[in-house]
């Protein structure tokens, strides 16, 4: 054991120590707080730069209706063809010209036609739309009321009263009766995530591992060392160190991200801040109750309250032990491999042929996750999430759903034993593979070397 | 004679997959000698030299070192420098030499004097905080050198050690590598370079197609495979009719030079015993030389390899 924590040291430290190591430990987090932060932000920001529309109103339904904003100005045209409006947007620097055909009202999907010479954003776009909508609405309103004698308002408050919006709110209840509010949308994403992190971590660190092999192999140092060392021990010393090495970056991040996203909503957005603390989150329902005219923000913060009564009902020490152990045995499944295909090869650019039997189980894995979010009771789900190939990604998708205590173990102890087969099978491999130079090795050869004795 | 021997190996079996790497290989070596094992590339040196490092394992025989049999406490007895061998570019050096020296299991404390000696030694001290990539080739290779040496193993291997050293460094290493046996270390070393093995070698293996052909004391295989030629020097001009023929011996060649003859004779009946082709030869004129033609490790390893060779038509060259 002695020997194998000193190669750990050392496959350790200098993976810890090198630059690209703090640089994307330091960037990893920064990345994923702006990729958190930075819409949230754009989204603030407005666009102010001064626009003209030029408006051709065939219906005459619109005749100064559209009211100027503080960037955006209209400007309605006298009756003439669109060629002619088109000719004058180009004198006059308009930024678009909005046509509304004159029979707008008639047709119950309407179209008006927008030219500009850039595709317009989508907020100018809404705004308009809002316009036309709401006074299209209300010409409606009044000749359907003037049809049927009946006051506009009162046709207004009718359309309200029947309006529905349905949705369904999920309840878990367990053995012993009690009930759990969950969300569905929640478990997705926490299983998405959960599922997707293994994948990339079982890439990024298993493709370590094969580097490292393959830098001992072509350096020539590794001859030196397994004359100190069992091939065997130094392929394991190199496994766990670099595992080490992810988990150390796996927290860091953590620990950075959070940091800095709760850094950043303090200093850069003071507002959102109320949403995720749930007094004032109430005081903010309350108060958009209130006001009343923001239904959209009304059920966002609805949403979020719902999401974080979900999140109490997730079972997260499960899931973060099951996180851990996947997240560490699926790579040491793979590592094993990884370390066989850098032992089979003189240089990176002859892994490609051994690549395939790797890549291959690792992206079926992240293809069945996307099906089995969506229908995680499936026997396809219930398969992929014991095969000890795909388990590690598809098992932390169906976690959040539920999952029988008996599918968990039979899950955990077939990792364990194919890690255990696959350490033993490409330690055979890799025993051979690192002493042999200068030789296109095929599978069948692999197969050779897997059945030599010592 | 009773021999005190560091290493026996008796019998050493080893395949791969069909192809035989060692086939019942015997050999002793010899404590505080210097061992050579030679033989044509892929004739079966590394497959035993990694055995004896315990890379690989015999698939039989019985291999005996210091004694006991082999096991895994002897990593500490030996030190090996391998044919293929290199360091960690981007690591120090003297963190590199430390963690390979720690890896034979010698403690921090330890590693750190011994490299200070060695460093010394060489005058190296400054390369300790160099990256090896900033290293010649040959500032590496007396790193490579002193990790092998460092933790003071009874029995050093070296796979040939000559090939890719400048003659500078091989020379520092052979005056190394005779320092260290005069200090006690038995020292075992491979090399197809022939030349090598006579200036440092005591004792000899010769390897072909994966079994021994010769072993044993350098001197006494050269006189046995010497193929019983000898030169005669005679002052004055001389001609071959001078020399009655007998059935006894034929004469190879007449060469003239600075009123001297030399004469090669090739002694075809062995039961003619030198003395009495001394005897034959003095009354035919003034005798000033005589002596046995000795070949050269060269030409003994080229002609058993070549008669090795025949029988299976050099087809199993592995």
């Amino acid at each position: 054991m002695g020997r194998t924590s000193i190669i750990i040291r050392r496959e350790y430290l200098s993976r810890v120590k090198k630059k690209t190591f703090i640089i994307m430990t330091i960037l990893g987090p920064i990345l994923f707080g702006a990729l958190m932060i930075v819409p949230i932000w754009l989204a603030q920001i407005k666009d102010t730069q001064d626009k003209t529309i030029a408006i051709l109103d065939d219906s005459f339904l619109f005749v100064d209706q559209f009211e100027d904003s503080e960037y955006l100005k209209y400007e309605y045209l006298e009756s003439m063809d669109v060629d002619a409006a088109l000719e004058l947007m180009k004198q006059n620097d308009y930024y678009a010209v909005l046509y509304i055909p004159n029979n707008i009202i008639s047709t119950g999907h309407s179209s008006a036609m927008m030219y500009s010479y850039k595709q317009p954003g989508l907020a100018v776009q809404m705004e308009m739309l809002n316009h036309m909508e709401k006074y299209i609405t209300d010409a409606k309103l009044q000749i359907k009321g003037e049809e049927l004698g009946v006051e506009k308002e009162a046709l207004r408050n009718v359309i309200k009263a029947v309006e529905t919006n349905v949705d369904i709110k999920t309840r878990i209840i367990n053995d012993d009766g009690e009930q759990k509010s969950t969300s569905t949308e929640i478990a997705m994403i926490i299983g998405y995530l959960a599922g997707f992190l293994i994948y990339m971590f079982v890439f990024m660190y298993g493709s370590q591992v094969m580097r490292g092999v393959i830098e001992e192999k072509s350096n020539r140092i590794v001859e030196i060392i397994v004359s100190s060392v069992q091939p065997f021990k130094l392929m394991m010393g190199k496994i766990i160190g670099i595992a080490l090495v992810g988990l150390t970056q796996f927290v860091l991040w953590i620990i950075l991200t959070f940091g800095i996203v709760t850094a950043a909503q303090f200093i850069l957005l003071d507002d959102i801040k109320g949403f995720q603390q749930s007094p004032q989150m109430e005081q903010l329902v309350s108060s958009n109750a209130q006001i009343g005219n923001n239904p959209i923000q009304d059920e966002f913060s609805g949403k979020i309250e719902e999401a974080l009564n979900a999140l109490s009902s997730i079972n997260f020490p499960l899931l973060i032990g099951a996180f851990l152990f996947y997240f560490l045995f699926g790579y040491l499944l793979y590592a094993g491999m990884f370390a066989a295909v850098g032992a089979a090869v003189d240089n990176e650019a002859d892994t490609q042929q051994f690549m395939l039997p790797i890549s291959l189980p690792l992206v079926l894995g992240l293809i069945v996750m996307f099906s089995v979010i969506n229908s995680p009771e499936s026997s396809l789900a219930w398969w992929f999430s014991i095969i000890p190939f795909t388990s590690p990604i598809v098992m932390m998708v169906r976690i959040p759903f539920g999952v029988p205590v008996i599918d968990l173990v039979l899950s955990f102890s077939v990792l364990i034993l194919s890690f255990i087969f696959m350490v033993w099978l490409s330690g055979k491999i890799y025993r051979i593979g690192i002493l042999m130079y200068g030789k296109k090795v095929s599978y069948k050869e692999l197969w050779k070397w897997i059945r030599y004795k010592n | 004679m009773i021999m005190d021997y560091i290493l026996r190996a008796e019998n050493v079996m080893k395949d791969y997959s069909g192809h035989k790497a060692l086939d019942n290989v015997s050999l002793s070596v010899p404590k505080g000698s210097i061992y050579g094992l030679l033989g044509p590339n892929g004739a079966g040196k590394t497959s035993f030299i990694r055995i004896l490092n315990q890379i690989t394992a015999p698939d039989g025989g019985s291999i005996e070192l210091l004694g006991e049999p082999l096991n895994k406490k002897h990593i500490r007895n030996i030190g090996y420098l391998p044919e293929e061998r290199g360091l960690y570019k981007k690591m120090k050096v003297g963190e590199q030499a430390m963690y390979l020296t720690q890896l034979k299991g010698l403690s921090r404390v330890d590693a750190a004097k011994r490299l200070k000696y060695w460093f010394e030694k060489f005058g190296i001290e400054s390369w300790w905080n160099k990256k090896v990539e900033e290293l010649s080739k040959g500032m590496a290779q007396k790193v490579q050198f002193i990790t092998t040496v460092l933790h003071e193993p009874e029995l050093l291997i070296f796979d040939e050690p000559f090939s890719g050293f400048d003659p500078i460094n091989a020379n520092l290493l052979k005056n190394e590598i005779l320092e260290l046996r005069n200090k006690g270390a038995t020292v075992i070393f491979s090399t197809h370079n022939m030349s090598s093995v006579e200036e440092i070698c005591d004792d000899i293996a010769l390897i072909n197609n994966s079994k021994i052909v010769v072993e044993g004391n350098i001197d006494t295989i050269r006189k046995r495979y010497a193929p019983d030629i000898y030169e005669i020097i005679f002052d004055g001009e001389f001609t071959n009719p001078d020399l009655a023929m007998t059935s006894d011996y034929e004469i190879l060649e007449t060469t003239p030079m600075n009123g001297e003859t030399s004469i090669r004779l090739k002694r075809l009946n062995s039961n003619f015993s030198a003395n009495e082709l001394i005897k034959f030869l003095l009354p035919k004129g003034e005798l000033k030389s005589f002596r046995q033609i000795i070949p050269s490790m060269n030409t003994v390893f080229i002609s058993l390899v070549e008669e090795n060779d025949k029988p299976i038509n050099n087809q199993n060259h592995g």
